[in-house]
């Protein structure tokens, strides 16, 4: 019973470290004052104060906010689909974000285009596979999970498609987008403010989510409507991953695996659930993007390659020790 | 006192007539059962009775509203469900699932208190879980499943409970300790059962009514002394049956 308010204690206090350990870390070294002065206004017009307020605190916020966007979503669609493989890019939403991407970058599109043609591509991915899984027969979970996978699988051939007739010299861009990346993330403010609607929506529907895990029938006996609900949640994971795809391309596993890390240490119950992948997909992601910018300086590395690296030995691990 | 009443009820499943312009009302302090051979509609005419399905005609009523027009949440809290076969559930405890019974009773922003703990507490008691209460659901026998849903269903505490094959997956000891639980509290004040039973004995030893679906659509209702007679008991099932008496009850075998 305590172990909840532990955990969550626990994340509170590790989510501003990370951001903390995010500004220290670059090419160029930044004392603890320092950065205490420079986050708290002073010493405008220097150099370390733009570096701080330009590069650094606008990375780590984005980071922060995509990590929590893929997580929160990755847990409502694991309830949605009530299976355990469902991460936030299984229903193709990611795809058809990435297929608007990278012809925007074989237009020769600006980073700005680029970004609001995913956003668009990700709605309509969503929107093309909310209606075909409702025609027909009953909605069921089934229904809506095989029309996602078998999108993404449609989207998947486009990409390749693209890719095998993209020129060279665009390639690289395109897999740094498909792997996730977050160099061009400058601007966090939408992302922070989605992610913060999102949860609100998803705590007021939090115990809602419990009953789901009971199953449609359970749920509607016990005086909630499974088919709104499920169309609310379908509708707000989506617009989660469409934002977080769109800020830093497809970053992989973090919608995955911080649930599922969540509900092995403290249980299934959503309103410590929800909040708590939140604050750990962000401190994750955030970490991660530290190392992918300053572990192999000055190359970065796209992203997705550390959270993978960092994430798989972390969860096998634990599914191991976990009975 | 909630009472539960069907007025000129019919159901229907691909063209086929289940019951036709059944009338019944159903009051406090009685225990019905639901009899009928495989596929003759008893699990639909439950979910028809809880407000979960949409009739061919007639209409259902908790005191003097109609099913239909109550709110979800408000139905819940007069009525509850179990289910014939609980669907595969995702990792939970079996604490987190009973608990779940309580969702009727607790405003949305509002956190379990202690009544609902005590209301847990009981109900796990009353099925003898108290020692499961941590386990993950995924590491119980299906008769221990089965009770957790019970569990929950008692947690819940609406004065009306439908239970679709409660004794499924259950021993003989199980059986008749939750058919007698059940028996139990249709004597409380204000609270009554309607269960669908496979087993007439049971059904015997602890109804009070009965409601027999027989498969061209017809049903009989009325108290165990006047329905539950070999003549329909044969004409139900489709098979030769014989009656042994003994300390006044009937026992029906198969022949």
């Amino acid at each position: 019973m305590s172990r909840r308010p532990l955990i969550m204690l626990i994340l509170l206090a590790a989510a501003p470290m990370t951001i903390w350990y995010a500004l220290t870390q670059g090419s160029i070294d930044i004392g603890a004052a320092q950065l205490w002065q420079s986050l708290r206004g002073n010493m405008e017009n220097t150099t370390t104060y733009q570096i701080i307020h330009e590069l650094r605190l606008p990375r780590a916020l984005s980071a922060f906010a995509v990590g929590g966007l893929l997580a929160l979503s990755g847990a409502l669609l694991q309830v949605l689909l009530r299976n355990p493989l469902a991460d936030p890019y299984v229903l193709g939403i990611s795809g058809g974000a990435a297929v608007a991407a990278l012809l925007s970058m074989i237009g020769g599109l600006g980073i700005g285009w680029v970004r609001g043609n995913a956003f668009l591509g990700a709605l309509t991915s969503m929107l093309i596979v909310f209606g075909l899984s409702r025609l027909g027969a009953v909605w069921t979970h089934n229904r809506l999970l095989l029309t996602g996978v078998v999108m993404a699988a449609g989207w998947g051939a486009l990409i390749s498609l693209i890719l095998a007739l993209a020129p060279s010299v665009q390639v690289q861009g395109m897999l740094f987008w498909l792997i996730g990346d977050m160099s061009y993330s400058t601007q966090p403010g939408m992302a922070l403010l989605a992610l913060t609607g999102g949860l609100a929506v998803s705590l007021w529907l939090a115990r809602a989510l419990n009953l789901l895990l009971r199953g449609e029938n359970t749920t509607a006996a016990l005086g909630e409507n499974p088919v709104h609900l499920r169309i609310v949640i379908y509708l707000v994971a989506s617009l989660l991953t469409a934002m977080a795809v769109t800020l830093a391309g497809s970053v992989g596993f973090v919608g995955l695996v911080i649930p599922h890390l969540l509900r092995l240490l403290g249980g299934s119950d959503h309103r410590f659930l929800l909040p708590a992948c939140v604050l750990l997909g962000g401190g994750f992601l955030t970490v991660a993007d530290t190392l992918a910018r300053s572990w192999t300086a000055p190359v970065q590395l796209p992203v997705g390659v550390i959270t993978a690296l960092l994430g798989v030995p972390v969860f096998l691990l634990l599914l191991i020790r976990s009975r | 006192m909630p009472s539960l009443r069907a007025e000129e009820l019919s159901l229907s499943i691909a063209g086929r007539r289940l019951c036709d312009k059944l009338s019944v009302a159903l009051h406090p302090g009685e225990n019905w059962v639901i009899l009928g051979a495989n596929g003759s509609g008893k699990t639909t005419l439950l979910h028809a009775f809880a407000g979960l399905r949409s009739l061919d005609g007639g209409r259902v009523y908790i005191d003097d509203t109609e099913i239909n027009r109550m709110t979800s949440r408000r139905r819940a809290q007069h009525l509850g469900l179990l289910f014939q076969d609980p669907e595969t559930a995702f990792p939970a405890t079996v604490h987190e699932t009973v608990m779940t019974g309580r969702y009727p009773q607790l405003d949305r922003w509002r956190w379990e208190g202690k009544e609902d703990y005590l209301a847990v507490d009981a109900a796990l008691v009353a099925m003898g879980l108290e020692g499961l209460a941590q386990r993950p659901m995924a590491t119980l026998s299906g008769g221990e499943r089965r009770r957790v849903e019970i569990a929950a269903l008692l947690a819940q505490d609406a004065p009306i409970c439908l239970l679709d094959e409660p004794t499924n997956h259950l021993d003989l000891r199980h059986q008749v300790q939750i058919l007698e639980l059940l028996a139990g509290r249709a004597r409380h004040p204000g609270q009554f059962n309607i269960c669908v039973l496979h087993d007439v004995n049971l059904a015997t030893r602890f109804g009070t009514h009965a409601i027999l679906l027989f498969d061209n659509g017809e049903c009989l209702h009325g108290s165990l002394s006047e329905v539950l007679n070999r003549a329909n008991l044969e004409r139900l099932y489709h098979c030769r049956l014989r009656e042994i008496r003994d300390e006044g009850t009937g026992w029906f075998l198969p022949m």
